[in-house]
């Protein structure tokens, strides 16, 4: 789930509010390029591997990594997406709503799948992807990437791809978009919009 | 939101927020194994006073494809036989530990009185002539799926709408929604007064069947009809049964449906029940994946949900809504707590 959207649901709230921007947007393209490279490498080519965006934040990404896959290879890459809210570890601690439907449209049994988001933070909303996968059959290999990793993980998981590695505080938020990376505080709005959403 | 009693409560936004979440289950309910793990540890209890098929097993499918436990409660082989009072059988249950009580009774308001016992969540599930809201959420969820929208579509409402708690609350979400609806009905079968229903009122069925993109036909409820209400069904059907010669009326692209259980040759021919417009059998397939939302909704969202804000009656159709405290109002054919049927 992207940053943005979780600090804009309740009981988190506030807006988010940039203060420097880390990567911009050809900073991005390169990042996707590399990152690109070295998931043809590392498999050896892209016979049946598939990337699969985490909704909201790394379908986007996925998209683009899938294009970049494709002129690089001149093969066409399987790009799917998949919601989490429903695997999660903290349903009834916080909202938990789903974003998207999930949409995956073959049988994982058998392919290497490369999970994408925009950023790495906890490594929950991944754990609880490793668990939404299973839903959809065994995948041969399960690999990681990321636009962003913002450190403070709280389970034993850790990426394949970085596009950029970025210490943060823990109160900080980190926003991926198509243009650049920022990263910024949230800021407490008022009490008047209590149900509205990112998006 | 702790509780779903009433259409009323969820209001035009509350409404849209189910179909969204209920897009992610209809989902989950066509994959290989449906199941997510969303409520696990969570327990669900109906506790029926009522007959019932469909809401009943649609319910119970709902939460165990949540990976939610659940109990059901059989009234006929229950303490309620020795004469346990509601109040007792309600806070027996929920001393076990439950985290939503899905209820259904003969008289109106008993959801209300029993959320107001208890401290876990309470899904009406159909009181007395009062209301249905989550057949209404899978009524939208259908023509939406369908339609895209409900924004300006005509709905008619054909048959038993006195006795009717689908049409209650489905009129109220059709409206909501922005779609125009139009009860068609024998005077003798309309609520005693009408007055806030933002609908229109015909007894002419051939003359709306032609301008319709959905027409809804009610089940003509023989067992809340305490006197004679009809000279006699067929006659009933005669003017206002869904003959194969009446769809033949409708639009091309229009909808039939029915919240069943279907009396074959009364509110609908048997065979129109069957035809491919009829989108009979997608409402109970929408069915299981509403009440996931709306168990999702209620027990997966902590202390603060996104439709905390969206509690309490809205705007211009208070007119029919129901018990403002419980049990007025709109009461059913039998007193609080004797609908205990066998």
């Amino acid at each position: 789930m992207a940053e943005r959207e979780r600090a804009a649901t309740p009981p988190y709230g506030g807006v988010f509010s940039a203060r420097s921007q880390v990567m911009d947007a050809e900073d991005l393209r390169r990042a996707v390029t590399r990152i690109a490279h070295e998931i043809v490498e590392r498999n050896h080519g892209l016979d049946r591997v598939v990337l699969i965006g985490l909704q909201t934040g790394g379908v986007p990404l996925a998209r683009r990594l899938a294009e970049a896959l494709s002129r690089i290879e001149g093969v066409e890459v399987g790009a799917g997406s998949i919601d989490v809210a429903l695997y999660r570890d903290d349903i009834g601690l916080r909202p938990v709503i789903p974003e998207a439907v999930t949409d995956i449209p073959f049988d994982l049994t058998g392919l290497t799948v490369v999970l994408v988001d925009d950023v790495l933070f906890t490594g929950r909303t991944v754990r609880a992807a490793l668990d939404a996968l299973n839903a959809y059959g065994r995948p041969r290999a399960v690999q990681l990437a990321v636009m962003v990793d913002r450190g403070h993980r709280q389970l034993p998981i850790r990426p394949d791809y970085v596009g950029k590695n970025l210490p943060t505080r823990i109160d900080e938020i980190v926003d991926v978009r198509d243009d650049g990376v920022d990263v910024g505080e949230k800021k407490v709005r008022g009490p008047e919009r209590p149900s509205e959403r990112a998006n | 939101m702790k509780h779903l009693l009433s259409i009323s409560d969820l209001g035009a936004d509350g409404i849209e927020e189910v179909m969204r979440v209920t897009d992610s289950f209809v989902e989950v309910s066509e994959r290989a194994i449906p199941r997510v793990p969303a409520l696990r540890g969570k327990t669900v209890v109906s506790l029926f006073y009522e007959e019932s098929t469909r809401t009943r097993l649609s319910f119970e499918m709902a939460a165990k494809r949540l990976s939610a436990d659940t109990m059901n409660f059989a009234l006929s082989s229950s303490s309620v036989k020795k004469g346990e009072s509601l109040r007792d059988t309600c806070q027996t249950i929920e001393a076990m530990g439950v985290d939503a009580l899905v209820v259904r009774h003969s008289s109106a308001g008993v959801p209300w009185q029993v959320a107001s016992w208890v401290d876990c969540s309470v899904v009406n599930a159909g009181d007395g002539w009062h209301e249905h809201p989550t057949q209404a959420l899978l009524d939208c969820y259908t023509i939406r799926a369908q339609r895209g929208s409900l924004e300006g579509l005509r709905i008619a409402v054909v048959g038993d709408v006195k006795h009717s708690r689908v049409a209650r609350s489905g009129v109220l979400a059709f409206t909501l929604l922005g779609a125009e609806v139009t009860i068609v009905a024998p005077p003798t079968l309309l609520p005693p007064s009408l007055v806030g229903w933002p609908v229109e009122v015909t007894s002419d069925l051939d003359g709306v069947l032609t301008k319709v993109d959905v027409v809804y036909v009610l089940r003509m409820q023989a067992e809340r009809q305490t006197e004679a209400l009809l000279p006699s069904l067929r006659e009933y059907t005669a003017r206002y049964g869904l003959t194969r010669d009446r769809v033949a009326l409708l639009p091309d692209d229009a909808m039939v449906m029915h919240p069943g259980p279907i009396n074959r040759g009364v509110e609908i021919a048997s065979d129109v029940a069957d035809i491919p417009r009829s989108a009979i059998t997608r409402q109970v397939a929408n069915g299981v994946a509403v009440r996931m939302a709306v168990l999702f909704l209620l027990l997966g969202q902590g202390p603060s949900g996104p439709l905390s804000g969206m509690q309490g009656p809205s705007g211009p159709l208070s007119g029919m809504q129901g018990p403002s405290g419980p049990l007025s109002g709109m009461q059913g054919p039998s007193g609080p707590s004797s609908g205990a049927r066998g």
